[in-house]
């Protein structure tokens, strides 16, 4: 056991100073100006999204339940933490931490008694979730309704993005090894073979949704204060389908690959920009045809892949062709 | 709320109801068969009301004739999004070909406004005459009726096809198992194609039908409609054709009787209504428990 | 574990990826655009304005309006000469409607592109988005359509050349109790659009405290194209004005559901109305409306006439819209202030914004203390599917 112990703890400092370079790289880069503030805007972008990609693949991955709704657990960590720093001047990072919570605690409700739906069904209802929150927040008046919330302060730097991302990867990727990931991953393989074996898939499904909805509110409270507005239709299930896309073509349950379609997908638009109205005609077009050539086992993202297989990503290769 | 007031918003409901059900039954109909959510069903209600609109302006062809134009044309799209985007996937995943269901969705919307522009186009509705119908102190129109009469002539039509014919027993068998289906002698690829054609047909009449009903049509405005059908179907218990029916009749009547009670709940309430029904009964209202096997 | 290596290898990946993306690829994305300002910056013939307008999703038929209506005053001002000697270049980008998607092209301007100032955003969310960014900045923007009141409240780079929803919801409840002599009214309302809640709750407060009694309120969502149930609540109450503050395409279908649904009350509205296309759409039934707008196309007002031809002669024959006439006059606002700060400097262009006092299509424009237009509005009579004149209501001083 402390052999492995040490190994962990070895590849954990490995890992996070890997993180720290490439940060101070990125500082860097930022304080030269070769990455301008627009570039940097983009890149805080796909930080958020790794965040929430990460989370939505927690529960499509690691559990096998699609989830349309995840951008509402978003949209409650955004409007929770915006609020509660504007009304009572809470410091931003417990602003965050609350907002999280708050998610994670509409994570728990909304699954306990929605997790018992399968497939289309549970889809729907997450589709669902999300829309009634959004109504929601468009009646409440205090949250600024429909017109938005305005004001918040803009709190969210580069270092606070990154490092939430680094620690959503630690958290998320130690509990899929734990013991925890894989009784989830046993209830994604197979529900009735899992329950057979003693586990509690409820349990296990309310578990990974709760934490997912979790790190989907802190992405949600870094997005409000690094907007500064915001409003409910942004989190409207667009942005929770948009996210299933990371997750999807990333390869299932592959944390690598995720990081990286997400990166990709996020800067896209941006470089289709050029194209003027015509870029999402060609976004929806490169969305179909990398699912086709994935489905035909072309390779888009051959280096990720290799990278992948290299360490021996397991569910990651036994679930690339799914 | 008055008994004429009740009454009335009954009409309501029902006519409401009866647009969300003529959408709903492509949808259920494509999902009974193949098990996709066809997402890009309701893109393809627009293509149907846009080649309407094209064919009533431009050739000033009568209404018939208009609906059946816009029903080819989108029956021959569906064969082809089936064909191009979804075939290659057949194998693969549920949630892979709902993302490249998701793919023809947004190239269909933004394809169109790109060619076409977002202005809304106002729909020729003296194609179809319609007068107000009084039924006592109530009253409602000639199109709903129309509307109301056709989803559920469909409604019939489709399940006699389905139960009835040769291709319909094709459709069951691709249904329960493709490679069963493939090994009897039953030529999936064709089945499945004619299932795309009858269901995009569906949502092309729908198109024009709905579109002569409200007016105009404009790129986007088959994703409301869209989302409403999709949620009828699950309502009713997706897959069942006369769950697509009854689905969406019931919530039309449900939104209408809830938004005439507390309009600020009408963007939800329809979502509302489905979750509950669904943690009671998590098959739909027509639906059966499958007990899975191990 | 073997994972975190994939984690740590991938995010190294990404890097690289977002580093190329962010240097080489990012400067031949923006290919003609790019390029071409680099060259223009270094040799200063050009004076570059970006425009934040949605041009596609639901709301691309304002941005593509609005788009019209700037490309025209852009042709004008450099086949005029330019502003002080340089020629002027519209960077028109595309918002998608959408709060995010407004901050992030709005930093493409801002930060690649070196634009001086920004015209837009047009729609009031993606305003409110932006504005705390040009702010930050210290671009200035000029909204010409951003009709939120919270909009200019970012900061003094923020300017608006259209009234505020409060003003139009205040203009219809004035000339319903004061005109009309209407004692009772309906609201009908988008529960889910920001301008069309602002209108109405303005028309609410103002028409309530002259007197007159909201018999019933009633709200629908985005997209919604049947609104029948709401409408078989209202007519019973038989009020005697309905408020319906949303756009043409939409308010169109409501006028023809309610006379069908036996509504008699006239139908007021604001300036979403204005549009060649209310009548093709709602036939009858929005005939004898009244809505407020900014300006009449009717008025024989110099700048008025003009504008009409102009436009007319340009896009084969269009009547312009509120939102190609709004937008051109931001962009009018903006470049005649440039002109007159003689330089591009950002403090300078504020200061002369600030002092701005001229005549536009859509009337007179003097800002007031919060950087907001004070302008008068006019109220629109529909008779027999064309627009009238019918009255112009001064704002209270």
């Amino acid at each position: 056991m402390s052999v492995s112990l040490t190994a962990s703890l070895k590849k954990l400092g490995i890992f996070l100073a890997a993180s720290v370079a490439v940060f101070v790289v990125f500082t860097l880069l930022i304080s030269t100006g070769v990455i301008n503030a627009y570039y940097k805007r983009i890149l805080m972008t796909i930080c958020i999204n790794i965040i929430l990609a990460l989370s939505t693949n927690l529960i499509i991955n690691f559990t096998g339940q699609l989830t349309l709704g995840h951008s509402a657990f978003m949209a409650i960590g955004a409007y929770a933490a915006a609020a509660i720093s504007l009304k009572t001047g809470l410091p931003f990072v417990l602003s965050l931490i609350f907002g999280g919570l708050v998610a994670g605690l509409f994570g728990f409700l909304i699954g306990l008694p929605t997790l018992r739906l399968k497939g289309d069904y549970l889809a729907i209802t997450t589709m669902g979730f999300c829309q009634i929150i959004v109504v929601a927040i468009q009646n409440i008046p205090q949250l600024g309704g429909a017109q938005g919330l305005p004001g918040i302060p803009g709190k969210t730097t580069f270092a606070w993005v990154f490092f939430c991302m680094i620690l959503t990867i630690l958290v998320l990727h130690n509990v899929v090894s734990s013991k925890q990931g894989r009784a989830m991953i046993s209830v994604r393989e197979d529900e009735i073979a899992a329950e057979a074996m003693g586990v509690n898939t409820t349990r296990y499904k309310v578990m990974a949704f709760t934490l997912g909805a979790f790190f989907a509110g802190l992405a949600g409270g870094l997005y409000a204060f690094l907007m500064m507005f915001i409003e409910p239709t942004t989190f409207n299930y667009f942005k929770s389908i948009d996210l299933v896309i990371y997750v999807v073509l990333g390869g299932a349950g592959n944390f690598a690959g995720c990081i990286a379609s997400t990166s990709i997908l996020t800067f896209l638009p941006e470089a289709l920009r050029a194209f003027g109205d015509l870029r999402l005609v060609i976004y929806p077009l490169l969305l179909i045809i990398i699912m086709i050539l994935r489905v035909k086992n072309i390779r888009v993202m051959r280096l990720v892949k290799m990278i992948g297989r290299h360490k021996g990503g397991k569910e990651g290769d036994s679930h690339a062709a799914a | 709320m008055s008994l004429v007031e009740f009454l009335q918003q009954l009409i309501n409901g029902l006519s409401l109801g009866s647009v969300y059900a003529l959408i709903a039954l492509g949808y259920t109909m494509v999902y009974g068969i193949i098990g996709l959510i066809n997402f890009a069903h309701c893109d393809v209600y627009m293509v149907g009301a846009y080649i309407g609109y094209f064919v009533a302006t431009d050739l000033h062809l009568p209404f018939v004739p208009t609906l059946l134009v816009a029903m080819l044309g989108t029956a021959i799209a569906g064969v082809l999004i089936e064909r191009i985007a979804y075939k290659p996937l057949r194998r693969s995943t549920n949630i892979s070909l709902l993302i490249t269901a998701i793919g023809v969705s947004l190239l269909l919307e933004n394809g169109f406004n790109w060619l076409f522009g977002g202005n809304p186009r106002t729909y020729p509705h003296d194609i179809l005459q319609q007068s107000n119908v009084e039924l006592g102190p109530v009253h409602s129109d000639t199109l709903h009726l129309i509307i109301l009469g056709t989803s559920l002539l469909l409604m019939i039509l489709l399940q006699v096809v389905i139960y009835r014919t040769k291709i319909g027993k094709a459709m069951r068998a691709t249904s329960t198992d493709k490679d069963a289906a493939e090994l009897m002698g039953i030529n999936v690829d064709t089945t499945i194609s004619a299932t795309f054609a009858i269901g995009s047909a569906l949502a092309g009449a729908a198109g024009v039908l709905v579109a002569i009903l409200y007016s105009s049509i404009d790129p986007y405005m088959g994703i409301q409609p869209g989302i409403k059908a999709f949620t009828a179907a699950v309502f009713g218990g997706i897959g069942l054709i006369p769950g697509a029916f009854v689905g969406g009749i019931i919530l039309g009547v449900i939104e209408t009787f809830v938004t005439a009670w507390y309009s600020q709940l009408s963007g939800a309430i329809g979502f509302i209504v489905l979750i509950i029904i669904l943690i009671i009964k998590p098959s739909g209202l027509l639906g059966k428990k499958v007990s899975e096997k191990v | 574990m073997k994972k975190l290596m994939a984690c740590v290898l991938s995010l190294a990946l990404t890097v690289s990826f977002s580093a190329c993306q962010a240097g080489p690829s990012g400067s031949s994305a923006g290919g003609d655009t790019g390029a071409s300002a680099q060259n223009s910056a270094a040799s200063g013939e050009t004076i570059k304005i970006g425009v934040v307008t949605p041009l596609t999703g639901q709301t691309s038929s304002f941005g593509q309006s609005a788009k019209k209506g700037l490309e025209l005053l852009e042709e004008q001002v450099n086949s005029a000469g330019g502003i002080n000697g340089q020629k002027v270049d519209f960077l028109v980008q595309d918002d998608e409607g959408k709060a995010a998607t407004a901050v992030t092209v709005g930093q493409k301007l801002i930060n690649s592109d070196k634009v001086v100032a920004i015209v837009g955003p047009l729609t009031s969310t993606c305003a409110n988005s932006l504005a705390p960014i040009c702010q930050q900045y210290q671009v200035p923007m000029v909204t010409g359509t951003g009709t939120n009141t919270k909009i200019t409240e970012a900061g003094d780079f923020i300017f608006r050349t259209c009234f505020i929803d409060p003003f139009q919801g205040q203009v219809m409840a004035k000339f319903a109790s004061e005109d009309l002599k209407a004692k009772t009214a309906a609201i009908l309302f988008n529960n889910g659009d920001d301008y069309s809640k602002g209108l109405a709750e303005a028309f609410k407060s103002n028409f309530t405290s002259k007197g007159g009694r909201i018999v019933a309120e009633e709200t629908y969502n985005t997209g919604d194209k049947d609104f029948n149930a709401q409408l078989t609540k209202i007519a019973p109450k038989k009020p005697d004005v309905m408020f319906l503050p949303d756009y043409y395409s939409t308010v169109a279908v409501i006028a023809k559901e309610a006379r069908s649904a036996g509504v008699k009350a006239t139908f007021l509205g604001g300036d979403g109305w204005d549009s060649s296309e209310l009548f093709s759409i709602g036939g009858d039934a929005v005939n004898g409306v009244y809505f407020s707008n900014h300006y009449a196309a009717d008025d024989t007002a110099k700048e008025v006439v003009q504008f009409i031809k102009d436009y007319k002669a340009k896009y084969s024959n269009t009547v312009p819209d509120a939102m190609a006439a709004l937008n051109y006059d931001a962009g009018k606002v903006l470049l005649e202030s440039i002109k007159k700060a003689g330089s591009t400097d950002a403090n300078a262009i504020k200061e002369a914004l600030k002092s701005y006092d001229g005549t536009v299509v859509s009337g007179h424009i003097k800002f007031n203390e919060k950087r907001d237009a004070v302008k008068a509005a006019v109220i629109i009579k529909t008779v027999d599917g064309k627009e009238k004149f019918f009255k112009k209501i001064q704002p209270d001083a």
